[in-house]
């Protein structure tokens, strides 16, 4: 029986605009969604259950409104929805890390699963933070996963081309897209997921050493340009790395 | 007294131009930042980090462990020869990962895809860059520099070099390294696009898209007159009106001419990158950067340039 912790944060909706008032992105009508490569996650959290036996924990860290995150994952199939209660507002990534940490350690997780990025800080520092706090190895990026009884085989990508990795557990796994599409809910599992209960985690508090000054619009998108020639190539791709962010 | 360190982008020994970037921009938090140049073998790239200018000195730190890539070994490693103080290296997936478990060994905050540095306030997109968080920094911090904003620093610098020997006990195997392979993605589940239209000639030329969709994670899409000319070419690659509606990132068409139906299934892509020949193809209207060049011409230099900045 594998202890299985899955991370989910919720995020605003990745179609949203983001308007910032007051020097503060203005969150007040997003739509709030499960971050999109934490689906990736619950579902190979839930695959290695499948595999062989265990119990999957989905667990979040913030306010109220992200419950409805976990309600999300439990009507997925997850055995146990678990928060850390926290404000509104910016939370430095050493205070995320530290108290995820501390909730897994609590739980007696022996593989932790989450998202290789989440969709608003677009950062990847949890996972390997959080396995650096635990001392446990971590892979990164996984696209394919192996599942023995105390093992995984992974593949994940590396300048030559993919690694294909193995590691006994205690481990934490990033996900990205490849192990299939995440599984929707059925109406079955949307009426249990009405009853389930949120454990609520207290792990304490820590103090990182950033603080948020001030948020800003980007640069607006300039009008189409045109290059004449093939030697203005690098220029295009520098330009949609640094203004056009899409690389 | 507080450092900072910088650690080398390294690979199988050999220094990535990067880290000349993420010199200039440990200079403008401090003087003298000390480079940790880690390899199996790590002589060749702590002479080269010893010369870019304003570098105080250099540990070339040799471990075994550096043949293979696993990252608690490295962060371990690195770890036990950085001195207190802010941390910095480039923003690649590994740098994101080792800085994101050097901060939570060192109790620091890290900060990832940092564009900008002024005294003690950073600032770095959030929110897939709709928007831009300037952070104010009240301790030591490890910080990923994002490329491409920060310009190298010059060579001529003669910083000194201090051989450290360390080992670190490998947490996972590597079982087998396997050569990039065309993973063919379907253009509907893509966040990036790129396609192929008459203008390529010939069906085996759509090779030349899968190099450049294989660096970016990209689908290999298709108009229609390609599509209704090759039978090799899919019509589950076809993209407009009569094919399939997709709305990437970035959409980059290749020898497209723009016809009314194939941007109908297009045109809503976040941005569109043109290649084509003729600067007065319709295509160019909608793209938000069009080059006017052949295929043939362009390609090569895309492939290598996202190569060296993504590979
Ligand atoms: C009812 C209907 C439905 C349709 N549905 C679709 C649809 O779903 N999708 C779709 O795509 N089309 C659709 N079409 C077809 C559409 O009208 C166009 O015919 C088609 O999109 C043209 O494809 P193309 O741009 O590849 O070819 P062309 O229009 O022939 O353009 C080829 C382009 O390649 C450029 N070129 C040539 N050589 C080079 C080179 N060496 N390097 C760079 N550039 C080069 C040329 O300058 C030209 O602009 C539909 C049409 C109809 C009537
Ligand atoms: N507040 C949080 N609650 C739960 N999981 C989180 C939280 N923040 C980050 N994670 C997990 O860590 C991953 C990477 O987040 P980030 O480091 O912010 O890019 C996410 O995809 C989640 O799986």
């Amino acid at each position: 029986m594998v202890e299985i912790v899955v991370l989910v944060k919720q995020v605003p909706d990745t179609n949203a605009k983001i308007e910032i008032k007051d020097g503060r992105a203005d969150l007040s009508m997003i739509k709030w969604i499960t971050s999109p490569y934490d689906e990736y996650a619950l579902e190979v959290a839930l695959q290695h259950k499948e595999a062989v036996g265990g119990s999957v924990t989905a667990l979040t860290l913030g306010p109220a409104r992200c419950d409805k995150t976990l309600k999300d994952a439990k009507a997925l199939g997850v055995d146990k929805i678990a928060r850390v209660d926290v404000s509104e507002g910016y939370i430095d990534s050493f205070s995320v890390q530290s108290m995820l940490a501390e909730a897994c350690r609590s739980m007696g997780a022996e593989v932790v699963y989450c998202g290789k990025a989440a969709a608003d800080t677009n950062a990847g520092s949890t996972g390997p933070g959080v396995a650096q706090k635990l001392g446990w190895a971590s892979i990164a990026n996984v696209t394919k996963i192996v599942f023995g009884d105390n093992s995984l085989e992974l593949m994940q990508p590396a300048p030559e081309g993919q690694a294909k990795v193995g590691v006994d557990l205690p481990a934490l796994i990033t996900c990205d897209k490849g192990m299939g599409e995440p599984r929707r809910a059925n109406v079955k599992g949307i009426m249990m997921a009405k009853r389930a209960v949120v454990d609520l985690i207290d792990v304490g508090s820590f103090e990182g050493n950033t603080s948020v000054l001030e948020h800003t619009s980007p640069p607006q998108k300039p009008p189409g340009k045109s290059y004449e020639g093939s030697e203005h190539v690098p220029e295009v791709v520098k330009l949609l790395r640094d203004e056009a962010n899409v690389i | 007294m507080s450092e900072i360190i910088i650690l080398a982008d390294v690979n199988n020994n050999e220094l990535k131009e990067s880290t000349a970037e993420v010199v200039t921009a440990a200079l403008s938090l401090g003087n003298n930042p000390i480079v940790v140049v880690p390899g199996t073998s790590p002589e060749a790239a702590a002479n080269i980090a010893a010369n870019y200018e304003g570098v105080g000195s250099v540990i070339a730190l040799q471990s075994d462990c550096f043949a293979t890539y696993d990252s608690a070994a490295w962060a371990e490693a690195i770890a036990s020869v950085s001195p207190p103080g802010h941390l910095l290296t480039s923003s690649t997936s590994r740098g994101k990962e080792l800085a994101a478990r050097l901060a939570a060994s060192r109790s620091a905050t890290v900060v990832q895809d940092v564009i900008e540095i002024d005294g003690n306030t950073i600032s770095h997109p959030i929110y897939s860059g709709k928007a831009h968080e300037k952070l104010a920094l009240s301790g030591p911090s490890v910080m990923t520099i994002r490329s491409n904003v920060f310009k190298p620093a010059g060579s001529g610098g003669s910083a000194t070099i201090t051989n450290v020997n360390s080992s670190s006990d490998l947490r996972t195997t590597l079982k087998e390294m396997v050569a990039k392979a065309s993973e063919k993605l379907d253009v509907s589940e893509a966040d990036i696009i790129i396609s192929g239209g008459r203008g390529m000639g010939t069906p085996e030329n759509f090779e030349k898209l899968y190099n450049v969709a294989n660096i970016l994670g990209a689908a290999v899409g298709a108009s229609r007159a390609a599509v209704d000319t090759w039978e090799e070419i899919p019509h589950s690659m076809q993209v407009g009106q009569t094919g399939k509606t997709v709305n990437p990132s970035l959409y980059i068409a290749v020898g497209i001419s723009g016809a009314i139906q194939h941007l109908a299934g297009m045109r809503t892509s976040k941005y569109i990158v043109a290649i084509n020949k003729d600067g007065t193809a319709p295509i160019f209207r909608h793209a938000d950067y069009g080059i006017i060049a052949t295929w043939e011409e362009a390609l090569p230099l895309l492939e290598q340039e996202l190569g060296s900045l993504l590979g």
